[in-house]
């Protein structure tokens, strides 16, 4: 239960951040008495954080299940050949800035929602492949002996014996993958996406402090939580 | 003949770039920069002895592919790169002789066959270890100096775009490579006797890291968005410190936040390449009689030294692409240019600004691999 405090902690902070701010009109008022509208009005903020949600979610799911099985696949017998491709591209990969990958991939595709999530599923493969990989090659080879030994198949050994093993290493993968997908997605509001990035590029363009500030508030608490849920499965599994 | 041994690597990329051009546009042609381009396929866009080397190349990459010749295969991998950008610069020259206002952009075709050439090459280089990552590299090197040099690629949209932005690219190649130095100077400054501190007293270190963690953790866009509000009332509240520079949009609050970003990876890599100084070796300077100070500047320092590049190598390259983003609240840079394009929907533009952007950060991560002393390709 202690380890449910802390997620459970920022995610009452953001949930109180998202249906709140508008009643923090007064105390925005007395920071910005110059802005005329000093809370962003054009969404809510709970329909901007489900949007932010939404396009996270699909890209990392969807990120997260291709890049295990590409480091599924890559170390099994059959598909050893590729494994060295696999590693050498999702490290040098990330090399890459992810948003100079978001601005290269999306006007090539044509501006909108699909291509700002296959550019932030593109991106999130990388961390995910490379600590597939690594989790399960560190399994040593007693261990898969001793499971084959026992009468496991290639899949029941991989599910019951390799895959638990491998599962901190994976997670991290994931958990990076999924705070950069939340960065990037903020980004993603300069190509027309509606995130919660979208007040803070408003409120830069139109100079409005206070919109940044709230844009900038909430999206800083959705990585926290999502960070904190992480360390919290981290726990459960060791 | 010798024996087929067909590479399960290379045979199948080798098949996709045979079928990519019948999918995908090579290259699009407009009437001018503003309206969209008409889809020209590769065997409409290929002619003379550009299309020959792009035949011999992909004939010779199936040849490397089918009896596993790797050195072949990244001489042909080569060959068929160059090949793709001569026959694109070539239709544009052709096009745009006829038609002056004429744009032809780079398609999808062009960018997957030449991704697909690229993974061929990785892999072959791969293969070979390291001369043939060498050869590699310096194939690609020499292939893009002479496309770019020799004019060939100068009529295509993307070129033009540079030529109208020659002078704004340079300044903000300037002002970037600027940004990123005037962070992660005071980063080491600070960052090593931090990572020092931390490891020689743990409680410091199980404060302080984890907190910086949390920085990291946090999206650069909501970071840059944080520094905005207190540095524009810092700036209210004090004027001299406007004067000075100091507000909540342009330089002052983009280096900060590099800074913030970039004290995790040195400090954190300055602690953990201390701590794997063996105990042994610090017992063998002291039996030496070195002083402590003689063991911590001539055997820990030395020993962690490679930890410690590799945090700069981190910094470095991170902090390359968190200066695009800093563009957004005013601080210039190669994102200004890369913003500027995606705002206006000019593709072109964006990737002017882009690509130099993944140039610098595959730049700094390979020459500091390069002075690292146990190098890892």
């Amino acid at each position: 239960m202690i380890r449910l405090l802390r997620p459970a902690l920022w995610l009452g902070l953001l949930l109180a951040a998202t249906f709140g701010m508008t009643s923090l009109r007064p105390l925005f008022t007395s920071l910005f008495p110059l802005l005329e509208r000093p809370v962003y009005m054009q969404d809510s903020f709970a329909a901007l954080l489900l949007a932010h949600l939404e396009l996270v979610t699909v890209a990392s799911a969807l990120a997260g299940l291709i890049g295990i099985a590409i480091g599924i696949a890559v170390t099994r017998p059959w598909g050893a050949a590729y494994r060295g491709l696999a590693e050498t591209i999702s490290a040098a990969g990330q090399t890459f800035p992810p948003v100079a990958v978001l601005a290269i991939a999306v006007p090539s595709m044509g501006f909108g929602p699909e291509p700002a999530v296959l550019a932030l599923l593109l991106y999130g493969l990388l961390p995910a492949v490379q600590n597939t990989i690594a989790g399960l090659i560190q399994v040593p080879d007693a261990v898969k002996d001793a499971a084959t030994g026992l009468g496991f198949g290639p899949w029941r050994r991989l599910w019951q014996v390799e895959l638990p093993l491998a599962a901190p290493l994976i997670l991290t993968g994931l958990r990076v993958s999924v705070i950069i997908t939340i960065g990037t997605a903020a980004i993603a509001s300069t190509v027309g996406v509606t995130t919660l990035g979208s007040p803070v590029l408003l409120g830069l363009s139109a100079e409005n402090t206070a919109y940044v500030l709230q844009g900038a508030v909430l999206i800083g608490l959705l990585a926290l939580t999502t960070d904190a849920v992480f360390d919290a499965i981290h726990d459960m599994l060791a | 003949m010798p024996r087929l041994r067909p590479d399960p690597v290379l045979l199948p990329l080798v098949g996709a770039l045979c079928v990519t051009p019948l999918g995908f546009a090579f290259v699009t042609a407009a009437r001018n920069r503003l309206v969209s381009g008409r889809p020209v396929a590769l065997l409409e866009a290929a002619e003379g002895p550009a299309a020959l080397l792009g035949l011999a190349g992909l004939a010779l990459l199936a040849l490397a592919a089918l009896r596993r010749g790797p050195w072949l295969a990244i001489i042909a991998a080569a060959l068929l790169m160059a090949a793709l950008g001569w026959i694109a610069g070539d239709y544009a020259t052709t096009l745009s002789a006829s038609q002056p206002t004429a744009r032809v952009s780079l398609g999808a075709g062009f960018w997957l066959m030449l991704g697909l050439a690229a993974l061929c090459l990785v892999e072959a280089a791969r293969q070979t270890g390291r001369a043939g990552t060498s050869l590699a590299t310096a194939l690609v090197a020499a292939i893009l100096a002479l496309l770019l040099l020799s004019g060939t690629l100068d009529q295509l949209s993307i070129l033009r775009e540079y030529a109208n932005k020659r002078d704004v690219l340079g300044m903000a190649l300037l002002r970037h490579v600027e940004i990123v130095g005037l962070a992660v100077l005071p980063t080491l400054l600070i960052g090593i006797p931090l990572g020092i501190a931390c490891q020689r007293r743990p409680g410091l270190g199980r404060l302080v890291l984890p907190a910086l963690g949390v920085v990291q953790t946090i999206p650069s866009i909501a970071l840059f968005g944080l520094m905005l509000a207190p540095l524009a009332a810092l700036a209210a509240w004090q004027p001299e410190l406007a004067r000075a520079g100091i507000s909540g949009v342009g330089m002052a609050p983009a280096v900060l936040a590099l800074l913030l970003y970039s004290l995790l990876p040195i400090a954190s890599n300055t602690a953990a390449g201390l701590a794997s100084v063996p105990e042994p070796v610090r017992d063998a300077a002291r039996g030496l009689g070195m002083t402590p100070s003689q063991i911590f500047w001539q055997v820990d320092l030395h020993l962690a030294f490679p930890a410690l590049l590799a945090g700069l190598r981190i910094t470095i390259v991170q902090a390359t692409g968190l200066a695009a983003v800093a563009a957004l609240i005013g601080a210039g840079g190669l994102g200004a240019i890369m913003f500027d394009g995606l705002f206006t929907g000019a593709l072109d533009l964006a990737l002017l600004g882009a690509i130099p952007v993944i140039g610098l950060a595959v730049l700094a991560d390979l020459l500091l691999r390069l002075a690292s002393p146990r190098a890892i390709a």
